[in-house]
């Protein structure tokens, strides 16, 4: 596989973008594992909540999305 | 960058992953315009005849003591009922239809792209950009017509010191004007990336070595797509309430 640096820069400007996509999972878990802490302290509170946990469950996961489209833009679109 | 360097053989994949994504011309193979009718065009209109066809089926013979198609319906509409009275409020019941409207839509969209061979109208962001303008918009207009100036109190935090305030505003403002950019790419970037990824397993199928591992990884994002699909409708649909909400209810 022949290429110039300019390429091999696109690809590992892509990898590393593609961290963020990882790093966001942990902000998801974060939301997740607390809500399930606080519903299992409080069960009767939990159902009530729930459009709150997936409302935060978006806002995390918007920033992951954000980084796996820097990676996408960086392979084909540059 | 030329896009035969990634494709194809090159990368040692059958077929290129993003290849599903590709909006090609319905009838004969002339560049895509403005009307002309496309795969999208297609599935986003088999979407909307779903919706129709399984509503006016449901509601064909309405009783008070529900039949199944008809309890299903009448769930669907007391979710996005509840959900709407909940998040945005009651005076947000109002726009209902608009919400159940969305809801129904993305939801038959993705769910019909999960089908073998079909299209994800909702994978391209030319289409959930539409989507959340069409919200953004309707929810700024209407923040300023119920409220008038006083909608801009949804900038201007009362509750922080007066010092922090003006920092704030700024802050408020440009996250503002990001939420149509993040409420169509988390639509968009969700269903696109499920998609590739499903793909790229299916790609390595075709080695033999890895067949069966492969399969069966499938099988199991397959399953975790549907749920994505689920999901996103219901995340699209929820955020658009909470934008609402602020803009019934604009002071902090």
């Amino acid at each position: 596989m022949e290429g110039d640096i300019a390429n091999m820069g696109q690809f590992i400007g892509a990898g590393i973008a593609g961290l963020g996509t990882g790093i966001s999972a942990i902000g998801v878990g974060n939301v997740a594992a607390n809500f399930l802490g606080g519903a299992l302290r409080n069960p009767s509170a939990a159902a009530s909540q729930t459009a709150t946990l997936f409302i935060g469950i978006a806002f995390a996961e918007a920033l992951g999305i954000f980084a796996f489209l820097v990676a996408l833009l960086l392979m084909f679109a540059v | 960058m030329a896009t035969e360097a990634i494709h194809g053989e090159e990368t040692g994949l059958v077929f290129h992953p993003l290849d599903q994504f590709l909006v090609t011309p319905l009838f004969g193979d002339g560049g895509v315009s403005w009307f002309t009718i496309t795969n999208a065009t297609l599935w986003m209109a088999l979407g909307v005849l779903l919706i129709w066809a399984i509503m006016a089926f449901a509601t064909r013979h309405r009783s008070i003591v529900p039949g199944k198609m008809q309890s299903v319906a009448e769930l669907i509409y007391g979710f996005i009922y509840k959900m709407v009275e909940d998040v945005a409020g009651h005076d947000g019941v109002k726009y209902f239809p608009y919400i159940m409207a969305l809801f129904l839509f993305i939801l038959a969209a993705n769910s019909l792209a999960l089908l073998p061979m079909s299209f994800a109208p909702t994978s391209h962001i030319a289409v959930t950009a539409v989507l959340a303008l069409a919200v953004f918009i309707t929810v700024t207009v209407i923040g300023f017509v119920k409220n008038g100036a006083a909608f801009l109190g949804l900038f201007w935090v009362s509750s922080a010191p007066l010092a922090l305030r003006p920092i704030l505003a700024v802050i408020e403002l440009i996250s503002y004007f990001v939420r149509p950019v993040s409420h169509s790419i988390r639509l968009a970037g969700n269903i696109m990336a499920g998609h590739a990824v499903m793909k790229v397993f299916a790609a390595f199928a075709a080695i033999t070595l890895v067949s069966p591992l492969s399969i069966l990884a499938i099988t199991a994002i397959y399953g975790l797509e549907v749920l994505v699909a689920v999901v996103q409708a219901y995340v699209f649909t929820i955020l658009t309430c909470v934008y609402l909400k602020d803009s019934l209810h604009p002071s902090h």
